[in-house]
């Protein structure tokens, strides 16, 4: 796997991590200390070629990547494109989430912490997070909102499998952005000992850029993945965007590629007319949350509004700052996909190809299968799009098999 | 000099504590939180701290986190939170206004500003908003004359508490324990050590919270800092009371403990 981390002069973030307006860091002053920390721990690191090695190393012998660029025929034929899918559903785990953790992991380890938490929706970073924290001998602590522990049981069973504590969280809506106050308030308490290793790129300062660095070897892979298959760069990316760590992973080293589609799928939930969505560029506006200034769902007074998404891992009201940028900046092109859409394409992935994907990264399939005619026609042949099939959906299996009704009743 | 700043002042020549009490504003209604400041006041309290609630308050325990979820929920609006500043300050105690950044930066910051200032409110606490981030506030502050009150935190390095203290207007927030609100049964090691830390570079009064409830802890934070800051404890008596009449009861009696406890400083 890439651990190609260098960022052209003049590309964001600035040194205080604003991507443009967004971005930055709205924290208790309790943890500046603790951010800078990571933030110098962060830089050394990235300038540390035994660092750099260690890490790649881990990528490949255990995360076993790099992950394939797999030519989908069959998909293809009834998208009328070349769906090419980045099957970082292979990787350890699951999902492109180890990326990020094995990343943090090793910082953690060179900060001298002994203690990770975690916040979790869908249980995938939060599988991954025990998962680094068994192989680095670690104390992890996950917090999980209390729906998301009842609709992601299988998760929960194995991070408790891998040594973690899930605390499942009661305040609030109960989900992905409760279980960040928590392990938020855990942080402030703990910092001397414990590093938040946060789940995607978003949150204060060095957060949204260092994921975003730990995950964009996805991109870098790809691209030379798809010039060795094809000849050429893609005419699109495509990639699901909850707090948009796959999505960036996928589009970073694509960014200076002007002539490639750089497109994210939100979540629109039951509708964008619906109001029960979790699009926050599409559907939100300009704010701050958990720590940082982007897109959020939010009423007139700044009072968040809860997120409805079928899938945990998208259920979210922000997005990451990055994201915020690209969007503005008309880099990338934002468009929601609803939960029938998504299911949809889950389906048609299941039956074309015999690979069943996660419900997010279901998204940015059916997000495919939309952006498809209308590429074709406005390049007068067939697209070919590359999809960041970002996480298999064994977890999902209980949800999918109650919206398809296909299990056995009692 | 602001009217907190002759608080202080006062307070200081009295050789005593000024006492702070915080309540969520709309908690557990408009009209009861203004029933519960006020009796606040009339028990001793100096300052009154409305803070405004917000949907994911980060700094802020289990029990703040309680009264505010009830607040959103019987719809108390920012526009709300001004009616109920102007209604306390009209009680003649200075009120200062507690606020995570976002409902702020909806309401625009400026606008806020002025009307905060007609009002009367004195200025705002910003638990999630640094100096770095704050130019908008700065300017905003300025142009209505509000006072601006940043936190200094037991891990902040000297510089950052010399930076941020530069930057405050009125008093400065010395959160004693590293975590969020909520009374403890101890008292702060760190607080005497951070609160002399700011003393070296600042003449501005400092204000202890996070984790302070009984007359004895507030006679105690009153032996080394000029402010003392009770909010969990207060909000307490009335998420406890089985109706808002009790609730106030109990309010005025702790308020009244504490009040003393700030006049008999354990130095």
């Amino acid at each position: 796997m890439s651990t190609d981390t260098s960022t052209p002069p003049g590309q964001v973030p600035d040194a205080a991590g604003h991507f443009g307006r967004y971005g930055g860091r709205f924290v208790p002053e309790a943890l500046v200390a603790a951010l800078d920390e990571l933030d110098a721990a962060y830089r050394k690191a990235m300038a540390d070629e035994d660092f750099l090695a260690e890490f790649d190393a881990l990528l490949r012998g255990y995360a076993g990547g790099p992950s394939l660029l797999y030519s989908a025929r069959r998909f293809s034929a009834k998208a009328g494109a070349r769906v090419l899918l980045k099957r970082e559903d292979l990787n350890h785990t699951g999902a492109h989430k180890v990326r990020n953790v094995l990343g943090q992991a090793l910082l953690t380890r060179r900060m001298g912490k002994k203690r990770v938490i975690a916040e979790t929706g869908a249980g995938q970073h939060g599988v991954a997070t025990a998962t680094a924290a068994a192989l680095f001998d670690l104390e992890c602590v996950v917090y999980m909102g209390e729906v998301d522990t009842r609709r992601q049981a299988l998760n929960v069973a194995r991070m408790r499998m891998l040594g973690a504590t899930v605390i499942p969280v009661t305040t609030g809506s109960r989900t992905l952005k409760d279980a960040m106050n928590e392990a938020m308030r855990d942080w402030v308490a703990n910092v001397d000992d414990t590093h938040y290793l946060i789940g995607t790129a978003a949150g204060p300062h060095p957060f949204p850029e260092m994921v975003r660095d730990f995950v964009r070897g996805i991109g870098v892979e790809a691209r030379q993945q798809c010039l060795d298959l094809t000849g050429a760069l893609p005419d699109a990316v495509a990639a699901c965007v909850g707090g948009g760590s796959n999505a960036l992973g996928i589009f970073h080293a694509f960014v200076p590629d002007t002539g490639v589609r750089l497109y994210g799928f939100e979540a629109g939930g039951e509708g964008m007319e619906t109001g029960r969505h979790a699009a926050s560029i599409t559907g939100g506006s300009s704010g701050v949350l958990h720590g940082t200034r982007t897109y959020v769902l939010q009423n007139e007074d700044g009072q968040t509004i809860e997120s409805h998404s079928i899938s945990a891992g998208l259920d979210y009201p922000g997005v990451g700052p990055e994201h915020a940028w690209l969007h503005d900046s008309g880099r990338a092109r934002y468009l929601p996909v609803t939960d029938a859409e998504a299911m949809a394409a889950f389906e048609l992935l299941c039956r074309t190809e015999g690979i069943i994907p996660a419900i997010e990264s279901s998204h940015a399939l059916a997000g495919a299968l939309k952006i498809a005619p209308q590429l074709a026609a406005e390049l007068g042949r067939e697209p070919v799009i590359v999809v960041n099939l970002s996480g298999r959906g064994d977890k999902d299996v209980h949800t999918a098999g109650e919206y398809f009704d296909i299990l056995d009743k009692e | 000099m602001s009217r907190i700043g002759v608080a202080f002042d006062k307070a200081r020549a009295d050789g005593r504590g000024l006492l702070v009490g915080c309540m969520p504003a709309g908690f557990p209604t408009v009209e009861g939180s203004i029933a519960a400041m006020t009796a606040m006041v009339e028990s001793g309290v100096d300052v009154i701290e409305v803070e405004i609630p917000y949907s994911d308050p980060v700094m802020d325990g289990p029990v703040i986190q309680k009264a505010s979820d009830i607040a959103l929920a019987g719809g108390v609006r920012t526009a709300d939170t001004l009616r109920i500043i102007e209604a306390v300050a009209a009680t003649g105690a200075p009120v200062v206004t507690m606020t995570y950044w976002n409902p702020i930066e909806q309401y625009g910051v400026d606008a806020f500003a002025r009307d905060l200032a007609a009002a009367g409110g004195t200025g705002l606490i910003t638990p999630d908003l640094i100096p770095e981030e704050a130019g908008e506030w700065l300017a905003a502050s300025d142009a209505y004359g509000l006072d601006r009150t940043f936190l200094v935190s037991p891990s902040s390095t000297d510089a950052r508490v010399r930076m941020t203290t530069a930057h405050c207007r009125g008093f400065v927030y010395a959160t004693a324990i590293m975590g969020v609100t909520g009374a403890r049964a101890q008292t702060s090691q760190a607080a005497p050590v951070l609160v002399s830390r700011v003393r070296e570079v600042t003449d501005l009064p400092v204000g202890v919270g996070l984790g302070v409830g009984t007359g004895a802890q507030a006679a105690a934070v009153a032996g080394y800092a000029d402010g003392v800051i009770v909010g969990s404890a207060l909000i307490r008596c009335l998420l406890d009371a089985a109706d808002l009449t009790d609730g106030l009861a109990a309010l005025r009696t702790l308020s009244a403990e504490l009040a003393d406890g700030v006049r008999n400083p354990v130095r």
